[in-house]
């Protein structure tokens, strides 16, 4: 009997979650697409999730474009197929690994940055305040920051892509021994347009994904500094897991040509 | 005493899960009057404080305030009544990332879509008029003592002149002489603005001070309502013992005894 219980608890937990989840998702886009909106508070965040993450997400991308120059320089030398690799480095960077990679480290910083700014707002009643001067903590803090993070991850995509690839350039040139202009060349051949915007578009739900747990978590913390904590770690873990699921999902679906 | 009600509750209920927090709360409290409810920790006062602001919606029962029914109310029939009320939190609640001025002046940009440079005159008005200097306005909140927060939070109530507003255990956390400092402020601001006061605390110093009517709460019931002269001799022994803060008597604490 006790078992059972517990499976039930288990199972109405997670049905109360996911239905508290979705409602969340409901408030928070309907005050993304409604009026007023507040162009400063956007670009505010803009600055914070976009031009702070640069130099995190720059740096991953580099190194794993060098580092994918590497391997694929290794893997193709069995086949003897070493002058795929400015190929490969491209389409791997833009179609899978420079929007995951940015997605995850922008995950990092920013949800776990949003979800102890917004539970902090919670535990300290700022959340409460903002009610009582008749502001819907929805359009002020919420909206905001989705509208932004949807905005910059792809900007932010387009920019480790860029740089992923340099990164694949210089260790092909300098220590694999490419001839840098049938190197640059080769890149430029075989990406296609669609390599990019698959990349980009699926960032861009990336960068909803990252503010909403940043936010969900957030706004749901109670409990002091310790329900900040697990907030910041929710958001965190979950934001990175909802990006890889739905990076896949996305990729079957919808990209698969 | 005014007849004309400003807010009533007639038995409101609430309950978080199997916990029951307000059993029938029934309360009138005239325009103009400044009434406090007194009663222990966990004894539903916040809870109570909350559903009159609509953050929280009661189980049942009505709450009116100047007539019209606000319990349930949403979006911007919410903020609408909210913006004819004014509130002090217990910690100030003050928002971290905007300057001391610019928290003065919230309601009146974001609620009122005042122009910032209006707006912040006003807000500077409203901090001279709590006792603080200008130059406190460009500071942000975490540089501020408590009690400096505490004004601040006042100020930022008062800054859109309020119909009605409400105070958190507004003494709470502060030395006596701050909290006596704030008692006065209190009741110099809600004379002047010629606004309704809701307080709730358990500082009977404060309460005191503040109330031309007290309310006793007690397990989520209203048991006591008299004006402040008549504290002393309410007759109520849960009342005593209450105001003079004896561990022995009807009330006992839900804590394990030996």
């Amino acid at each position: 009997m006790n078992f059972l219980a517990v499976i039930g608890q288990v199972v109405l937990a997670a049905f109360t979650d996911v239905g508290r989840l979705a409602v969340f998702v409901q408030n928070a886009v309907r005050h993304c697409i409604t009026p007023p909106i507040y162009p400063r508070l956007i670009l505010q965040q803009m600055i914070r999730i976009g031009y702070n993450s640069l130099p995190v997400v720059g740096l991953t991308a580099f190194f794993t474009g060098g580092v994918l120059a590497l391997q694929i320089y290794i893997g193709g030398s069995r086949f003897n197929a070493e002058s795929l690799v400015s190929s490969i480095v491209a389409l791997g960077i833009t179609r899978e690994l420079g929007p995951v990679l940015a997605g995850l480290m922008v995950a990092g910083r920013v949800s776990a940055a949003i979800a102890a700014e917004i539970g902090t707002m919670r535990v300290t009643e700022q959340i409460d305040a903002l009610v009582t001067l008749a502001t819907n903590p929805f359009k002020y803090l919420v909206a905001p920051r989705l509208i932004a993070a949807v905005i910059t991850l792809p900007i932010l995509v387009a920019i480790a892509d860029t740089i992923g690839i340099m990164g694949g350039y210089i260790v092909g040139t300098k220590s694999l021994g490419f001839n840098s202009g049938v190197y640059i060349k080769n890149t430029v051949d075989f990406i296609e347009y669609q390599d990019v915007f698959s990349g980009l578009a699926k960032s861009a739900v990336f960068g909803f994904i990252i503010a909403l747990m940043g936010c969900y978590h957030g706004y749901n913390s109670q409990g002091g500094a310790q329900g900040v904590g697990r907030a910041t770690t929710n958001a965190v873990v979950s934001a990175s897991i909802l990006i890889l699921a739905s990076n896949y999902i996305m990729t079957s679906l919808l990209f698969n040509t | 005493m005014s007849t004309d009600k400003h807010i009533v509750l007639n038995d409101v209920h609430k309950s978080f899960g199997p916990k029951s927090v307000l059993n029938g709360v029934n309360l009138e409290i005239g325009r103009r009057e400044s009434v406090v409810v007194i009663g222990g920790s966990g004894t539903g006062k916040s809870v109570m404080l909350k559903c009159i602001l609509g953050l929280l919606h009661p189980d049942s029962g009505s709450i009116k305030i100047g007539g019209t029914e606000v319990s349930g109310l949403r979006g911007r029939k919410l903020d609408e009544v909210l913006a004819t009320m004014g509130m002090l939190f217990q910690g100030a609640a003050l928002f971290d990332s905007l300057k001391v001025w610019e928290n003065v002046a919230f309601g009146l940009i974001q609620g009122k879509k005042m122009d910032r440079a209006k707006a912040r005159d006003i807000a500077f008005d409203k901090l001279a008029q709590v006792g603080l200097k200008a130059d406190v306005g460009e500071l942000s909140p975490a540089e501020l003592s408590g009690g400096m927060q505490k004004r601040v939070g006042l100020a930022r109530a008062i800054a859109t002149d309020p119909e009605i507003i409400f105070f958190d255990e507004p003494t709470t956390g502060l030395d006596p002489i701050m909290g006596d400092v704030i008692n006065d402020l209190i009741v110099h601001c809600v004379k002047a603005t010629g606004a309704t006061a809701v307080s709730i605390t358990h500082d009977m110093a404060s309460a005191r001070k503040i109330a031309d009517r007290i309310a006793m709460i007690y397990r989520g019931e209203i048991i006591w309502q008299g004006t402040a002269a008549e504290i002393d001799n309410s007759g109520n022994e849960y009342v005593d013992q209450f105001i003079h803060g004896r561990a022995d008597g009807p009330i006992q604490m839900d804590i394990l005894k030996a």
